[in-house]
């Protein structure tokens, strides 16, 4: 379970984050919509302090962090509690997919590399990536380089996988090889916390899809709701321009 | 009278070979040494640690900023005037020192560049899977720079074989010492210096071999 309670950041004196809450049950769905630069990468990437948060509390799991109090100890545990999935992928370039998946085993977990490996082996066939196990990530094409990014956060068996716009980068041919993955994930019961502006995705798999405006929870509720019946006019005029570009049916 | 005494060539090799390791010696303990100093000055430029990042900025400056020549010759005739515990210290010292000193200076900012080179994102990945920051360094950062930073490290090393030469000023005997003897017993200047110049040109052409199959390994993982 994760639970943030008024989490809050701020970039000097501009409020990106106001107080959020939220808490995401075991095994939950949640996506995260909402305009460009309201914060939701941001809410992202505070949860496992690649930014540190201004104030508030993280829990996850039964770990419990005042950001304000968190020592080093504290963001380490913390960020092996989540995993995270990046919108440029992020792979390690000089480690080949294989090892992309085993690093986190080998280096923070200290598996022997044998038994890593085998594990990165067995999530590379989960991803449907395992003709591609020593290959650079350079040689990969986008849609196979966020997979691998994908098994790279699987490895971790974190508690919650952040996903920030994982196919925003991606030309439009590989987008639906990442989203399916993201299904199969969704089917197996992974938490999720996903930042996209993949509208069909939120409304086919999410359980819950919050809307974010400047830094606020301005609504949330199943997909169902939320998108057939938004009560807020600026979930509402946000829904009405983005469905506009990319019908969900 | 043929133009180049080639029989005086031929004899001078074995001669000069028995240089050789003295001038491989300097070569070699300067490049270790001023690697270690550079990799130390270019974490300080990193990450700016306070105070010690200047005074890194002012040593970088003098040393890129004035001849080798110079230096050498402020350590090997200043230094014992400056401190009486050393009334004398050997040209092979000086050499080395100042070797170290003068390249380390143009090191450490091939190497600080390699190390901000590496992609930001590559960074943040390895945090978010719970990387400490020694382990980041260690496992991803450090084995992408040195792949940036070898070939103009290789080229330091070159230019630093060469500029041991500068140790016949101080009066060491390596390998250009020993053929400004040769030549001034023989007064066959000509050949003396074409063979001593062969010696380095052997010498450099072997190494670029060595960088050319290093960085052919080091690119393996970046090729489509």
């Amino acid at each position: 379970m994760i639970k943030l309670e008024g989490l809050s950041k701020k970039f000097g004196n501009t409020s990106v984050l106001n107080g959020i809450d939220m808490t995401i049950a075991q095994g939950e769905i949640v996506v995260i919509i909402g305009p460009s630069g309201t914060g939701k990468s941001t809410l992202l990437r505070c949860i496992n302090f690649l930014e540190q948060p201004s104030g508030g509390e993280i829990t996850v799991g039964n770990l419990k962090v005042d950001v304000c109090k968190a020592t080093r100890k504290d963001i380490l545990a913390l960020r092996r509690a989540t995993a995270f999935v990046f919108q440029n992928y992020a792979l390690f370039a000089n480690k080949t997919a294989l090892d992309n998946i085993a690093e986190r085993l080998i280096v923070v977990d200290r598996w022997p590399k044998e038994k890593a490996k085998k594990r990165a082996m067995e999530i590379l066939q989960r991803i449907g990536m395992e003709t591609k196990a020593d290959a650079y990530p350079a040689s990969l094409s986008g849609g196979q380089q966020q997979r691998v990014g994908i098994g790279r956060a699987m490895a971790t068996g974190a508690e919650v996988i952040l996903f920030d716009e994982p196919t925003s980068s991606l030309d439009p041919e590989w987008v639906d090889e990442v989203l399916s993955l993201m299904k199969q994930l969704a089917q197996e019961r992974q938490t999720m916390l996903v930042v996209t502006h993949e509208m069909a995705f939120a409304r086919d798999v999410a359980d819950r899809v919050v809307f974010i405006d400047e830094g606020r929870i301005v609504e949330q509720g199943p997909p169902s709701e939320l998108f057939s019946n938004p009560q807020d006019p600026r979930t509402r005029d946000f829904l009405k321009k983005i469905l506009a570009d990319q019908p969900t049916s | 009278m043929d133009i180049l005494n080639v029989t005086y060539m031929v004899e001078l090799v074995p001669i000069l070979l028995r240089y050789l390791p003295l001038t491989l010696q300097m070569a070699t303990l300067g490049m270790a040494l001023a690697l270690i100093l550079a990799c130390g000055l270019a974490v300080v430029r990193v990450l700016e640690i306070p105070v010690i990042n200047r005074l890194t900025i002012l040593f970088i400056s003098f040393f890129r900023g004035t001849p080798l020549l110079v230096q050498l010759f402020l350590f090997y005739y200043g230094l014992p005037q400056l401190m009486s515990s050393m009334t004398s210290i050997d040209g092979v010292t000086a050499t080395i020192m100042g070797l170290t000193m003068h390249f380390s200076a143009y090191m450490a900012e091939s190497i600080r560049a390699a190390i901000v080179g590496v992609d930001r994102n590559q960074t943040e990945a390895a945090l978010s899977i719970g990387m400490t920051n020694a382990q980041l360094m260690r496992r991803i950062i450090l084995p992408q720079a040195t792949r940036v930073a070898v070939p103009t490290l290789m080229n330091y090393f070159i230019d630093m074989i060469k500029s041991t030469s500068l140790a016949f000023t101080l009066g060491v005997t390596e390998l250009m010492g020993a053929t400004q003897k040769e030549a001034a017993s023989s007064f066959l200047y000509l050949e003396a210096f074409i063979v001593v110049a062969i010696f380095y040109w052997v010498i450099v052409e072997m190494l670029s071999w060595v960088q050319h199959h290093l960085e052919h390994r080091l690119n393996k993982a970046y090729s489509r």
